[in-house]
């Protein structure tokens, strides 16, 4: 294949201590297998189509309606003067986006193992890949939640184009937790047990049931530290209408960014290492 | 000098095996390892182990290098760090010490069909496994009709590969890998899957690639000398993680099986493989009854396997295959060969023993490779696991023995002289 023109493809094999650096130039000539493998993902999840996109649908669904009931019909909170469906879709919607790419993300390595200990490829597209799904999942909801927003009488204004910025930053946040978590997870498997407590946790330390509102507003720079707060809110007001936070949303893009980068690194750090313990 | 495309220099890999049972027994052990795991591990990082662990130098100080163009014959015994090296040098595991550096596009090929899965088809697979060894779209693109020839699937094209025969798995897998355009290639035991005929095109395929003039280099891994003698021109030989030889093939070939003679092993403990379910502990050989590697002409032999597994099962299969110091598989007896019988109690940890009898042999050197598993599934397979020297014994007591040069096996038979009695015709 090569011509003799070519320039030789170089390569040191020797151990590396310390933090390594992210070899972009790999990443960039393999990104063909980054687009295959959320093919994959997609193909496998929606192949038995009706199952498939009815489970991205009925999930955030029943949920809503189950915190509908409990939460604002029964113990009536606060929902900055939406009605409580729409308001709780609003923040079910990102927070499923962010909790689906975070459970597949974080179990992807030892789900995939062979990837790992049979053959050589950039390995930080395991955990990326899968959040594939999840954002497809995304789309399709939004799609039914919009309509609920429609059946409720409310349109959308223009502000619904900032969306895409909102996903963008849960997935930065979901892709740091996720390289984090799942090489985590093969050097200690008991973070298998760990990950659905913690987005349990998670969930409830984010605005999905309650608004942002509800804190006293000199705390709310504390709460932003969590990407999702940020997000959830951008959402609500993106979709809603609601005024901008922007010192929250500003935060909370700041941790996302800085999850990501301790992902990476942390990622990098112990990679060599998988091979020899999954 | 020659163009030196692989370049190892004093290579080492150490493992460090921990001796505490992995598997906690309880729930409450569970969530008690769960909490000091982490702490556990993160004082032994700091050298404060509290667990005992050893060392184990996989690799040591290895070095060699490899001129553009040539086919290397990688082999050793089990355990002698042939894995290791090509892990290695496919970068799936960092050395400890030591170098290697590599000119030019490296694919290795240590699995038929990584990254397949079941529910996507035959083309998409093609693609994602084709991707995964480092093969562009376009590439596959192109190759795409020679994969699918070769492959001999058209047909199956668009089914899910969850449904394919085993063999026609294989074949696919193999067919995608064998379309590979590296520079170097690093082929792992992957030929001994299959049925014979496709074994044949495989290495006829292999042999292409090694002489196609494009100055490709190719390091393959193989127990089958007769495989590495007529794919390859050089061989190297490793013995306990350290270079042991490196030449001709035919002068390798030679040494390893001469070495071979003098490390008969009538035991052999396992590790766990990846992922196996059900896998053999340890494994040996019973000579008249004794554990021992050192056999007469006219002994019995028995191969006993204390095997465990993760499921209690009334199911378990031996397999082994008796293989001569040239390569010829002269004995294969399976009990999944005869009617299944089931044990009457399941068992998680237990023997199987194959009682094989007198065997017919001749003087020389054998090794016994085992296969392991249940009714559906080889679970683990170990090649020349175990094995024997046979000396000439005057069985008959007639002084004259059956010698190793006029055939490979001799047999127990009588003779039966009758006269024949002149016919009381004309």
């Amino acid at each position: 294949m090569s011509s003799p023109t070519a320039p030789v493809h170089e390569v040191i094999i020797q151990p590396r201590r310390g933090w390594v650096p992210i070899d972009w130039r790999e990443l960039w000539e393999h990104r063909e297998l980054l687009g295959f493998m959320v093919q994959r993902d997609l193909k496998v999840r929606y192949k038995q189509t009706v199952l498939g996109l009815a489970w991205a649908v009925l999930q955030p669904t029943f949920s809503v309606l189950i915190f509908s009931v409990i939460f604002g019909a029964f113990a009536k909170i606060p929902s900055d003067g939406v009605p409580y469906p729409v308001f709780a879709f609003a923040g079910m919607l990102p927070w499923m986006l962010f909790s689906t790419a975070v459970t597949a993300g974080g179990q992807s390595l030892i789900n995939q193992q062979h990837l790992l200990t049979k053959v050589y490829m950039p390995r930080m597209f395991i955990p990326a890949a899968s959040i594939g799904t999840a954002v497809a999942d995304f789309a399709i909801a939004f799609v039914v939640f919009l309509l609920l927003m429609l059946a409720y009488g409310r349109i959308p204004g223009p502000s619904i184009a900032a969306v895409p910025l909102l996903v963008g930053i849960a997935v930065t946040a979901a892709l740091g937790a996720s390289l984090l978590l799942s090489s985590l997870t093969v050097s200690y498997r008991d973070f298998r047990f760990v990950l659905p407590f913690m987005m349990q946790v998670w969930m409830y330390l984010s605005p999905v049931i309650y608004p942002v509102s509800m804190v006293p507003e000199k705390y709310q720079w504390i709460l932003a530290i969590n990407p999702m707060v940020g997000v959830i809110d951008g959402f609500r007001s993106a979709c809603l209408g609601q005024p901008w936070n922007w010192d929250t949303l500003g935060i909370s893009a700041g941790t996302a960014v800085g999850m990501l980068a301790i992902g990476l690194f942390y990622f990098r750090r112990t990679e060599r290492r998988f091979a020899d313990i999954a | 000098m020659a163009d030196n495309v692989i370049t190892v220099d004093n290579l080492s890999k150490l493992y460090r095996l921990d001796h505490q049972s992995r598997r906690p027994d309880s729930f409450r052990e569970l969530l008690s390892n769960a909490v000091t795991a982490p702490f556990q591990r993160l004082r032994a990082m700091h050298g404060k182990a509290t667990r005992s662990t050893e060392d184990f130098w996989a690799l040591k100080d290895v070095s060699f290098s490899v001129p553009r163009g040539s086919v290397v014959g990688l082999i050793g015994r089990n355990g002698a760090g042939k894995s290791t090296l090509l892990k290695i040098l496919s970068r799936i595991v960092e050395p400890t010490q030591g170098s290697i550096r590599l000119r030019g596009r490296v694919a290795s090929l240590l699995e038929v069909g990584t990254g397949f899965h079941p529910e996507l088809t035959g083309r998409e697979n093609i693609f994602m496994n084709g991707s995964i060894l480092g093969m562009k779209r376009r590439e596959i693109e192109r190759q795409f009709d020679a994969i699918v020839s070769f492959a001999e699937i058209e047909r199956f094209l668009d089914t899910p590969v969850k449904r394919y025969s085993s063999g026609m798995y294989v074949r696919l897998a193999f067919a995608v890998a064998a379309h590979l355009d590296p520079e170097i290639l690093i082929v792992d035991e992957v030929l001994a899957v299959g049925d014979s005929e496709f074994q044949k095109k495989c290495l006829g395929k292999m042999q292409e690639v090694a002489q196609g003039g494009a100055g490709r280099t190719v390091v393959f891994v193989s127990h089958n000398m007769a495989a590495v003698r007529s794919l390859c021109n050089t061989a190297i030989m490793l013995k306990s993680g350290t270079l042991y030889a490196q030449g001709g093939v035919e002068k390798i070939v030679a040494e390893y099986l001469a070495s071979a003679r003098h490390t008969a092993e009538p035991q052999v403990t396992f590790r766990r493989p990846d992922k196996a379910k059900l896998w053999m502990a340890s494994a040996e050989l019973l000579i008249n009854g004794q554990t021992s590697a050192n056999a007469e002409m006219g002994d019995t032999l028995s191969v006993r396997v204390r095997f465990q597994s993760d499921f209690p099962t009334k199911h378990p299969r031996l397999g082994l295959v008796v293989t001569n110091a040239a390569g010829d598989k002269l004995i294969n007896t399976n009990n999944h060969f005869q009617p299944a019988k089931e044990l009457s109690t399941a068992l998680q940890d237990g023997t199987i023993t194959c009682h094989l009898g007198q065997l017919p042999l001749v003087a020389g050197l054998y090794s016994v490779s085992l296969w392991f598993g249940d009714l559906t599934t080889d679970h683990h397979v170990a090649s020349d696991a175990l094995s024997f020297a046979l000396t000439e014994k005057d069985i008959w007591g007639s002084g004259r023995v059956p010698n190793a040069e006029s055939s490979l096996l001799w047999w127990p038979s009588s003779f039966a002289v009758e006269p024949v009695q002149p016919t009381a015709a004309s």
